[in-house]
Order: structure tokens, then C-alpha cells, then sequence
């Protein structure tokens, strides 16, 4: 089945994959169909894609919208569902490189809150990279959030670096937010982007970092970026291209061409799926027995000779 | 904890949006979608008060359900305007042109905001964390 893992089957009908889809689910192997391409997420332990991450490939850990501070009724406890989070990640057969933080670290940028977020991410025992979601740059543009955890950052909180063959991008898109809009990257930004990118062999493979979705999710709800076009274009060139994104506390993935697009879910508490009548993009109150269902973490693994990732989604609980 | 968990509340989420599209037929191209445009969008439309208004009186806005109600409020100059958050979420009240007259901090579930206009005009504000948020006081 890996090969089936790997991004893009040209010409396949759709139906056919409509097909893949209804039958997948029950024989253990989770399509989504997006684009009309199939991707088939590995299962843990199923013996038809049981392809975990081995000594040798690069694996690292996405972390979401853990939302320390926030005490409503759709999570009590976010404290303890980020430990449990840390838990899976511990229980990793192969211990990840890393883990990405892809934003809303605290619930309303706290300093408290910063404190008790940093202090339960460093018992993973993992280097980790941050980038804020609208809830840490609730103060001063950011500054508690860049202070703590933008020290390797150049100006305007972006950054790239390279790690197990990997280019890392990390964008911010929740500054500077304009009235009306969704995400925002600004000029300043995707041309440092531009730079970034210039120059690398497309066969390098990206990973980009961004809060907001960089697509359009749903418009009506905020759940997309205004100017993600320009970075998209930036990212064309390249044969593998994976972005990974919070801020809707659910998993939903695109593929245009070459990226694959994937938001995760949070740690804290679910979202509703977009545009739901009667529902807003706010947090959602679950049955408690269904709460550790709908949280969980993401682990990415670089497997040797494969330039697209394998791209593993861990619950909380079954 | 079992590794070999299945992933049904996060993706199946998803799965039951792109089932539901797909089975909907024309809707499906919303995962398709092209890259958002470039230009905000400013979604005033409905709310220009030079149009006949049906302008909501009191001094109160409530933040509920990711929206100002009212989302247009008309006061007299002097008034003192109060913004409470209802929502579960953090909203902000903040000016969408500088100088922001309007600009509270976060506001947590139960917090309040107030602010006292002093001068008439139209004051158009939007929420900073959701900026789809907006709402308009007119000071007459």
C-alpha cells in the first residue's frame, strides 16, 4: 500500500475513487478524496499500510491549537489533554526529530498561560518551533509570543530552516489582520518568501508552517488566507510541498498539483466542520465520552526515497 | 494508549463533509476552490448607513455567535456604548481605521468594553483575532 500513500494518481476516474472511498473506510485504509486525488492516511498498526516510521527516515511531530488557558465547557481541561497529546507522541516507536507548533499556543496570550504552555511542552523532551495563532499576539503585536519563542526568528516573527533534507518554511498570517478579510501574509513577508525559495532545487522537499489555512476553508467563516495565492505560486515550482495548518481544530486536506494541504486537529477542543447551519467557528461542546476522539496530534515521516511524505493523524483515544 | 487507534473524529469530520459534498453534487467544487482573491473584503454593503436604516437605539452590543448584534447601533453624541462577549470564544472591538478610536482588549467570555462618543460620525470597528467580524456605531 505505500506506494498508494504517495501523493497524486493522474487519470484515475472518479468514480473509481468515490468507490476507494466507501470501501476504504471499512477495509482499515482512510481515503480522503480531495481534488479528485486520492490520499490514503495511514492506520497505526493495520497490516495493509502498516508502514511506520523507521531508524533512518526523518520524522517529526505537528502540534496544534493547544489553547492553554481557555476554560469553557467544550474543555475544562486543556492542560490535561495536551499531557495526554504528549503521552502519544511519547509512545512513538521511533522518537520524532521535533515537533512544529503550529499556533494558538495560549488561549488570550497570557503570560500565566505562556509559562504553563512552555512548561508542559518541554516534558516532550523534543526541540520545538513555534508559530503563533491569533490567540498568542493578543498583546503588544505579539511580543510575549515572540520573546519566548521568536529568538531565532528574523523580522516580522517568519523563518526557514533546513533539517533531514527538509526546507522548513514557518509564515505568520494572523498580524496585522485587515477588517472584513481572513489570513494575512503581507508584501513584506512573501517577498522575504520569494527569497527564501529562490534558488532551491525543486526536488527539495517544503514544508510549510501557517496558522490560518492557506486555502479558502470557508470564507464565511474567516477560515483561509486573503493573499495565499502569491505564496502558492512561490511553491509551484517544487515536487513535494506540504502545508501544514491549524486554527479549525479538525483535519481537512486539498491537493493542487504538487502541495498537499492539511489543517490538524487541536489538543484542547473540537471545531464544527465549516460552515455547519446553526453552528459557528467557535468551540464546540461534545458529548465528555467523545471529547478525546476528536483531539489529537500529527506525526510526518521523510521516508528513505520517497520525496512526499507519510502523514499519520493520532486521536486522543479510539 | 493504543497506536492503533483510527482516526474517525478529526478526519471523519472531514470525510462526512466531502461525502456530503460529493453526494451533493454541484457543491463539491468548494474543495476546489481557487485561491481566496487577493483584496480584502470589506462587507459593508448591507450595512451603509446612508441607506434607510433600520438602526437599532440602546447603548448595547452584545458579541455572540461570532457576530455584533446589533451590527449596526445608532446613539446620540454623548453616549456611552457598552460591548459584552457572550461568545465562547475572545473577540476584540477595534477600529478599522486609523485612529483607532476603538481598540479593547481581548475580551474573554463575560468581559465587557465600553466606550463614550463624544463627536458624531460613523464609526466602523471589526473584531482583530476574526476579522469577518464587523459592526458599525453611528453617532448622530
Amino acid at each position: 500500500m505505500r506506494d498508494q500513500i504517495e501523493r497524486g494518481m493522474p487519470g484515475t476516474n472518479r468514480r473509481g475513487l468515490l468507490k476507494c472511498m466507501l470501501l476504504g473506510a471499512a477495509g482499515g485504509v482512510l481515503w480522503t478524496v480531495s481534488g479528485g486525488v486520492p490520499r490514503a492516511f495511514q492506520l497505526g498498526g493495520d497490516a495493509l499500510a502498516a508502514t511506520p516510521p523507521a531508524p533512518g527516515d526523518f520524522s517529526f511531530v505537528q502540534i496544534s491549537d493547544t489553547h492553554i488557558g481557555f476554560h469553557g465547557e467544550a474543555n475544562p481541561d486543556p492542560n490535561g489533554t495536551l499531557q495526554l497529546a504528549l503521552a502519544r507522541i511519547a509512545e512513538a516507536p521511533v522518537r520524532p526529530a521535533m515537533m512544529l507548533h503550529t499556533g494558538d499556543v495560549t488561549q488570550l496570550s497570557k503570560p500565566a498561560e505562556f509559562d504553563t504552555a512552555q512548561q508542559l511542552l518541554k516534558t516532550a523532551g523534543l526541540q520545538t518551533h513555534f508559530i503563533p495563532g491569533e490567540h498568542d499576539t493578543l498583546v503588544d503585536d505579539g511580543k510575549p509570543f515572540f520573546d519566548r519563542f521568536g529568538k531565532e526568528n528574523g523580522t516580522g516573527g517568519w523563518y526557514s530552516f533546513d533539517q533531514g533534507g527538509v526546507h522548513f518554511v514557518a509564515l505568520i498570517n494572523v498580524l496585522n489582520l485587515r477588517p472584513g478579510g481572513l489570513g494575512y501574509l503581507g508584501p513584506e513577508q512573501l517577498d522575504w518568501l520569494k527569497k527564501d525559495l529562490k534558488g532551491r532545487s525543486a526536488s527539495t522537499p517544503i514544508v510549510v508552517l501557517a496558522h490560518m489555512p492557506l486555502w479558502s476553508v470557508s470564507a464565511a467563516w474567516g477560515w483561509g488566507t486573503d493573499d495565499a495565492a502569491q505564496a502558492i505560486s512561490y511553491l509551484k515550482p517544487f515536487g513535494s510541498v506540504t502545508v501544514l495548518n491549524g486554527h479549525i481544530h479538525q483535519v481537512i486536506q486539498k491537493v493542487e498539483g504538487g502541495i498537499t494541504f492539511q489543517t490538524a486537529m487541536s489538543t484542547a477542543f473540537p471545531q464544527a466542520a465549516p460552515d455547519t447551519p446553526g453552528a459557528n467557528p467557535g468551540p464546540q461542546k461534545v458529548p465528555a465520552d467523545r471529547l478525546k476522539s476528536l483531539l489529537g496530534v500529527r506525526e510526518i515521516a521523510f521516508v528513505k526515497d520517497k520525496a512526499n511524505p507519510m502523514i499519520t493523524d493520532e486521536r486522543l483515544e479510539a | 494508549m493504543s497506536r492503533t487507534s483510527i482516526l474517525i473524529g478529526g478526519v471523519g469530520m472531514a470525510m462526512t463533509v466531502v461525502a456530503a459534498l460529493v453526494a451533493g453534487g454541484g457543491v463539491l467544487p468548494r474543495l476546489l476552490d481557487p485561491a481566496p482573491p487577493a483584496q480584502a473584503v470589506v462587507n459593508h454593503a448591507m450595512m451603509d448607513p446612508a441607506a434607510k436604516p433600520v438602526a437599532a437605539t440602546g447603548n448595547e452590543v452584545v458579541i455572540d455567535n461570532f457576530s455584533f448584534g446589533p451590527a449596526m447601533l445608532t446613539v446620540a453624541v454623548g453616549t456611552k456604548v457598552v460591548w459584552t462577549n457572550d461568545d465562547a470564544d475572545p473577540h476584540t472591538v477595534t477600529s478599522e481605521t486609523d485612529p483607532k478610536l476603538l481598540k479593547s482588549p481581548a475580551l474573554d467570555t463575560g468581559d465587557s468594553f465600553t466606550f463614550t462618543f463624544d463627536k458624531p460620525g460613523t464609526y466602523r470597528y471589526f473584531c482583530s483575532l476574526h476579522p469577518h467580524m464587523q459592526g458599525i456605531i453611528v453617532v448622530q
